[in-house]
């Protein structure tokens, strides 16, 4: 029979092969790319530090040393140390710990929201979508940094509230993402074919739409991962993060940026390369992802 | 203007339009070279028609990208040459490749729609190909609106003044055709310049080519997957396969008595001439091989009928066999003798009379949608029609008829307007299929256009076929994986697929994986809404059969939606034919097609061209398709009804009444004096597949 | 054409109001609501009840939510947008006085940022693959991430206090002619530009990378025209409008970025008012700013859009019907 003859020929590896081999390219084409190795190794080297470095420093990142302020970098004191004697060294790789955990925590809870918001608006379509959209609209119209300060102040500065604050403002840009990458599966044929064998709208977004969207959702959270880090940092800057004494780097140099004129740069330098160098690192990691999902 | 329709004697002296000799393109993909285009020549006299068909993956893009030196970044021409009126295009200079672009070649691509600049005026865009010959502002703008006077734009100065966006799809092919033509050039390259238009604007198009490549004396390379429209176009043929040039011919013998199994394999695939139970379609086993896989013999070996050992270590240089014409084939002589290579498939033939319950009734559906600003629009208009057990009714139209809408009504998919009814086996059913007992939304099922879309790509063939099972047939465990498996074998899969995702499977196979979920619990109607439209030729038969035995065997109906007419007739045993959301004919397929017919059916018959070459008695459309937001008064067909015959037509619906044949016509003309068409089985030329 | 852009304005100019009106809402639930108790959250938890009561009743916060809003928004629409905790004095004019400054800073950093940003992005574009394709995107990927205050301490390192070539502070001296302005502003404007450039070199990139990809380019390059035409007359004009709603976008980020940048170069504009404000619990101040930032980001977006429509034949067609 005809078509016997045209899958026989055609499946075992010949129909195998490009599937296949998209899934290791995925792969081989992030190890390949230079720009996503060094993002990675940075945001390794900081993840280890931020779940270690207290067992290893040279010296208690909160201890004083009234003695021995605004020390320059020696052998003792590799970065020097700060206003009331602290470690600039110890404090800037500790420092990783508090940013670390905030920065993914509220990624991961504005991801999540914002999946879901986003599957409802572009399944829904309709008024549905026009209110949320709305509303969306008019949270955007306000800078992020603005609202999480408003809602700080309001509720005082806390790690938890930090979290949700964060992750609250990141859920409508994560909802405005997955309700573009609804909408182009919305078209799609399967959606229909899932409705005549008579499926619910749960099923349909979250069985047969929500697995299409993993890459545009992935690529969303790291990029919202970078800029949680850079919101978090500002706002520990700001004074409405995290909270002294922690060695915090957005904190460190909220601390220190004022004896930088007298020419104590080593308060404020070395915290200032490592928020650069973790910002840095992840969106390393986030292009590359995208380019790899592009391919 | 001075141009003349003839060929000047200096100008046919001249080198050809077109020469490629040996020419082979190569695309480096990951550090490797894969072959697109091997050894590929061929020649277009001035003034001369070729058409170069091929499936998808052949290399005829190739072609004309690679003729133009617009191959992408990383594709290049690695052996032959390419020479456009003597020209080689590999040798020149960019300014001379610029000269050769802005007077020696044009082309005009598949989607006009893309091809026009979205942000200027059609005026802008047409002054630009006269000001590069050096005509001033003012002047290449009035030469620019000559030119749509003459590609038949009745409205020079509006077209001019409008954007792209502002045209229908048939008025912005005819303006990237005039700006092809506007510089007179040797050599007019077309590649699908029809696809994705409606039949009748397609036939439009069509002729305007033919009449305007003998005004100008432009010889044309026209591209494309559809043998009829080539074959209603050109002088001579080439066939591509594999990026080989495997056959060339004059259009009608190559046609009419193929010198190459590949050719003479795509014939038979085409559904012509004869009604359901005529001729059988066959098709070739296999798929065209990956670019590059086939390093010995011949590339067509693999899935050819004829195969010897000679021809798996020889490769068939390109034998002449008579008149012009060229075969890359061994066996060249014996294609008459090439055997099926498919069953031909049992045929049902649906019971009918009075006494036989319709599985399906439709009674006045209609369907309004409503627009922002409260405007409404009928998509559907009191359409009544009846469907039998084991029976296929075709449905057919142009884009805006209402085809789609109707089948939505019917799954459930879109609820119809109040005072409509479906009943399925007597019963009333919900418009929602949400509101649908399981009974009904098993039922009726569908299968797709495109498989791709069709079929969600994050599951596996088990996955789609099994939650259909589960949830239609309602079974679980191990009674729905032996019911997938029977599935598979249904359609002609093996159990090895099922773990497979879409895309590790071909075009065919997964649209046997839909046709399967469609059957996943004996369904009782199954709407095929462009079947085979989204796949190529060859697969195309094979699907076609399936469907074909798949009715014998288990008595569903089909609801089949179509615009070629050619498979719609090979399948239906009634049709349906609809316009701007009525229905404007319904009858047993013989007498829709042989008339006599609506006026309307008669255009959609002689706009499908065949590969016989011929098109019948040219009647064609005048102007667009009306807006269904403000439809006609009277007849909505009057304002394009080429017999339109009195005040009537605009100010009273017809009537349509069914005759004791079950044949209805909403025309006002009387019977007799309604057209008749070509009888089909008459003209069959070629029908070697039979 | 001319009435069915005036109906568009119309109806755009009713959605801004009608997103003016929903942030007013979110600012006073956020600034007045979400406190709970103003009078003890100014006063601390150990100020005696009596007094936190005293200056509720003075803030006007013993009152229930609706009457507040309706009060505030009554005062808005004359002319008082409150009166200052911290200042005892009227808010209007601070806020006023403070965008003004902040306008100045916001047109410094654009008329650095646009030119550069969409000139590199033309560039990498028209470089697509190449190493200067792949700088600029490196480049403008990583700079766009890096907080303000991270980069404003590199420049004031380098540039105030090594090299001395700029100052430090960005208030002038009272009565500084315009070039002293300037010079003051070229410090804190940077860090903003450094920020915002990656986003519209990416925005500029990825619109040239699809007109040039386009059919219509290739129909264009097809027709024999000199490569500048095509890149002028179709490549870019296509490119480019994308990029207006991305840059009118980023406006309501800069401004957000201004809260970081003005303190730490001790700049009176509003981002600083919002930050002091916020710190001295001044709530009538803080949703005053807040809103005016909103209200601001309202009419870049308004005006963006405006010019999209007015540059693109097809949205203009649209609006006809």
């Amino acid at each position: 029979m005809s078509a016997a003859a045209e899958t026989t020929t055609a499946d075992g590896n010949a129909a195998k092969t490009p599937a296949a081999r998209k899934e290791r390219t995925t792969l081989a084409i992030l190890l390949r790319s230079p720009a996503f190795l060094v993002g990675a190794a940075i945001v390794l080297f900081w993840a280890f530090c931020a779940a270690f470095a207290p067992y290893f420093v040279p010296y208690d990142p909160l201890a004083d040393d009234l003695l021995n302020t605004l020390a320059p970098p020696s052998a003792e004191h590799w970065f020097g140390t700060d206003q009331i004697g602290r470690d600039v060294f110890s404090r800037v790789l500790v420092g990783a710990r508090d940013i670390l955990t905030i920065a993914p925590l509220a990624t991961l809870l504005g991801t999540t929201v914002g999946t879901a918001v986003g599957l409802v608006m572009g399944y829904f379509g309709g008024w549905v979508d026009a209110i949320i959209g709305r509303l969306i609209e008019v949270l955007l119209s306000l800078p992020l940094i603005i609202v999480a300060l408003m809602v700080l102040v309001a509720l005082g500065p806390s790690t938890p509230t930090v979290v949700v604050v964060v992750g609250l403002v990141f859920t409508p840009l994560v909802a405005r993402t997955v309700r573009a990458a609804v909408l182009s599966e919305r078209h799609l044929d399967y959606v229909p074919a899932a409705a005549v064998r008579g499926e619910n709208a749960l099923h349909v977004m979250f069985v047969e739409i929500l697995p299409n969207i993993w890459p545009p959702i992935i690529v969303e959270a790291t990029v919202r991962l970078g800029y949680a880090i850079f919101t978090i940092a500002s706002l520990s800057f700001l004074g409405f993060g995290v909270q002294p004494p922690s060695p915090d780097w957005g904190l460190a140099i909220a601390e220190n940026y004022g004896v930088l004129v007298g020419g104590f740069w080593w308060t404020v330098v070395p915290a200032t390369v490592a928020t650069a160098s973790l910002v840095v690192g992840v969106n390393l990691v986030a292009e590359g992802l995208q380019r790899a999902v592009a391919e | 203007m001075s141009r003349t329709s003839t060929i000047s004697p200096d100008a046919a002296e001249a080198s050809p339009a077109l020469e490629l000799d040996d020419l082979s393109v190569a695309y480096t993909v990951r550090g490797r070279d894969l072959p697109v285009l091997a050894n590929v020549s061929l020649t277009i006299a001035r003034g001369e028609a070729y058409g170069l068909v091929g499936e998808s993956g052949s290399g005829k893009s190739t072609v004309a990208l690679a003729l133009q030196r617009v191959l992408p970044a990383n594709g290049r021409i690695c052996g032959g040459y390419a020479r456009v009126a003597g020209k080689d295009v590999a040798e020149l200079g960019a300014a001379e490749l610029r000269r050769m672009r802005a007077k020696d070649v044009a082309m005009v691509f598949q989607d006009p729609g893309k091809a026009l600049n979205p942000s200027l005026t059609v005026g802008r865009q047409m002054a630009e190909v006269f000001e590069i010959l050096g005509s001033s502002g003012s002047e290449a703008r009035k030469r620019g609106e000559e030119m749509l006077g003459r590609v038949r734009i009745s409205d020079p100065a509006r077209v001019m003044a409008s954007f792209p966006h502002q045209l229908s799809g048939g008025m912005q092919q005819r303006v990237v055709i005039a700006m092809a033509l506007a510089k007179d050039p040797a050599l007019l390259i077309l590649d699908e310049p029809t696809t994705g238009l409606d039949a009748t604007i397609e036939a439009e198009v069509l002729d305007l080519v033919d009449t305007l490549r003998q005004e100008f004396g432009a010889a044309v390379l026209f591209i494309s997957h559809n043998l009829a429209a080539v074959a209603s176009l050109c002088n001579r043929v080439g066939v591509l396969y594999a990026g080989k040039l495997v056959e060339e011919g004059p259009a009608r013998e190559l046609f009419s008595d193929p010198r190459h199994p590949y050719t003479a394999g795509l014939l038979r695939c085409l559904p012509r001439a004869g009604f359901k139970g005529g001729a059988a379609l066959d098709n070739i086993p296999g798929f065209p091989p990956p670019p590059g896989s086939i390093t010995s013999g011949c590339v067509f070996a693999p899935r050819c009928g004829l195969v010897q050992d000679r021809c798996r270590i020889d490769e068939p240089p390109l034998y002449e066999v008579g008149n012009g014409r060229g075969s890359r084939c061994h066996f060249h002589d014996r294609v008459d003798d090439l055997p099926r290579m498919s069953e031909a498939p049992p045929v049902n033939t649906p019971e009918r009379g009075p006494e036989v319950e319709p599985v399906l009734k439709l009674e006045h559906l209609s369907k309004t949608y409503t627009l922002p600003g409260n405007r409404k629009v009928q998509a559907l208009r009191d359409v009544s029609l009846t469907l039998d057990p084991g029976e296929t009714l075709g449905l057919v139209g142009e884009s805006g008829s209402g085809k789609s809408t109707l089948a939505n009504l019917v799954l459930g998919l879109a609820e119809h307007d109040e005072g409509g009814r479906i009943d399925l086996d007597g019963k009333p059913i919900p418009a929602d299929v949400h509101a649908r007992p399981r009974e009904a939304v098993k039922a009726i099922q569908i299968v797709f256009q495109n498989p791709d879309s069709a079929l969600n790509r994050a599951h596996t063939v088990k996955h789609l076929i099994g939650r259909a099972v589960e949830k239609l047939a309602g079974i679980a465990g191990k009674q729905r994986d032996s019911r997938v498996r029977h599935l598979l074998e249904a359609v002609r899969l093996t159990p090895r697929q099922l773990p497979a995702k879409p895309r590790q499977l071909s075009g065919g196979m997964k649209q046997r994986v839909a046709v399967a979920r469609a059957f996943a619990a004996d369904p009782r109607v199954i709407v095929c809404d462009e079947p085979t439209s989204a796949l190529d030729v060859s697969v195309q038969s094979a699907i076609l059969n399936l469907l074909s035995e798949l009715q014998a065997e288990r008595q569903v109906s089909y609801i089949l939606i179509s615009h070629d007419l050619g498979v719609v007739r090979h399948l239906s045993d009634r049709i349906a034919v609809m316009y701007l959301g009525r229905l404007m004919e319904i009858g047993p397929a013989r007498s829709v097609i042989e008339g006599p017919h609506h006026p309307y059916t008669e255009a959609l018959l002689s706009a499908a061209p065949t590969v016989t070459g011929e098109r019948g008695a040219r009647i064609r459309l005048e102007g667009q398709i009306p807006s269904p937001i403000d439809p006609p008064s009277g007849c909505v067909f009057n304002t394009r009804c080429p017999r339109k015959f009195a005040k009537i037509c605009e100010t009273e619906e017809p009537p349509f009444v069914l005759d004791d044949e079950g044949h209805a016509i909403r025309c006002h003309l009387p019977r007799e004096k309604l057209g008749r068409g070509r009888k089909m089985e008459g003209v069959a030329v070629g029908e070697a597949g039979a | 054409m001319r009435s069915p852009f005036g109906r568009f304005l119309l109806r755009r100019l009713g959605l801004s109001l009608l997103t003016l009106w929903l942030v007013s809402v979110v600012v006073f639930l956020g600034a007045q609501v979400l406190p709970g108790d103003p009078g003890r959250a100014v006063l601390g938890p150990l100020a005696d009840a009596r007094a936190v009561a005293a200056l509720n009743r003075e803030i006007g916060a013993d009152r229930p939510p609706v009457e507040i809003y309706v009060s505030w928004v009554g005062g808005m629409l004359q002319g008082d947008l409150g009166q200052s905790y911290a200042y005892r004095a009227p808010v209007a004019p601070f806020v006023g006085d403070a965008m003004l400054k902040s306008l100045k800073l916001v047109g410094m950093i654009f008329v650095i940022v646009v030119p550069l940003g969409v000139g590199a992005g033309v560039v990498a574009a028209l470089n697509v693959g190449k190493p200067i394709d792949r700088i600029i995107s490196v480049a403008s990927l990583s700079l766009t991430v890096i907080p303000e205050f991270v980069s404003a301490i590199a420049l004031i390192l380098v540039f105030a206090v090594i090299l001395r070539w700029l100052p430090l502070s960005a208030s002038w001296p009272a009565g500084a002619g315009p070039l002293t302005q300037l010079e003051h502003l070229i410090l804190p404007a940077l860090p903003l530009v450094i920020v915002l450039f990656g986003y519209i070199a990416r925005m500029a990139r990825a619109g040239t990378v699809e007109a040039l990809s386009s059919d219509y380019t290739r129909t264009a390059v097809l027709k024999g025209l000199p490569w500048r035409t095509v890149l002028t007359r179709h490549v870019l004009r296509n490119a480019l409008v994308p990029t207006i709603t991305v840059i009118a976008a980023q406006t309501g980020y800069a401004l957000g970025g201004l809260v970081v940048v003005e303190t730490l170069f001790r700049y009176q504009g509003i981002g600083n008012l919002v930050l002091s404000a916020a710190k001295a619990k001044d709530f009538a101040m803080l949703q005053a700013g807040i809103l005016a930032i909103g209200a601001f980001f309202i009419v870049a977006t308004l005006i963006a859009d405006c010019i999209t429509v007015m540059l693109n034949p097809r949205l203009r067609a649209e609006l006809g019907r």
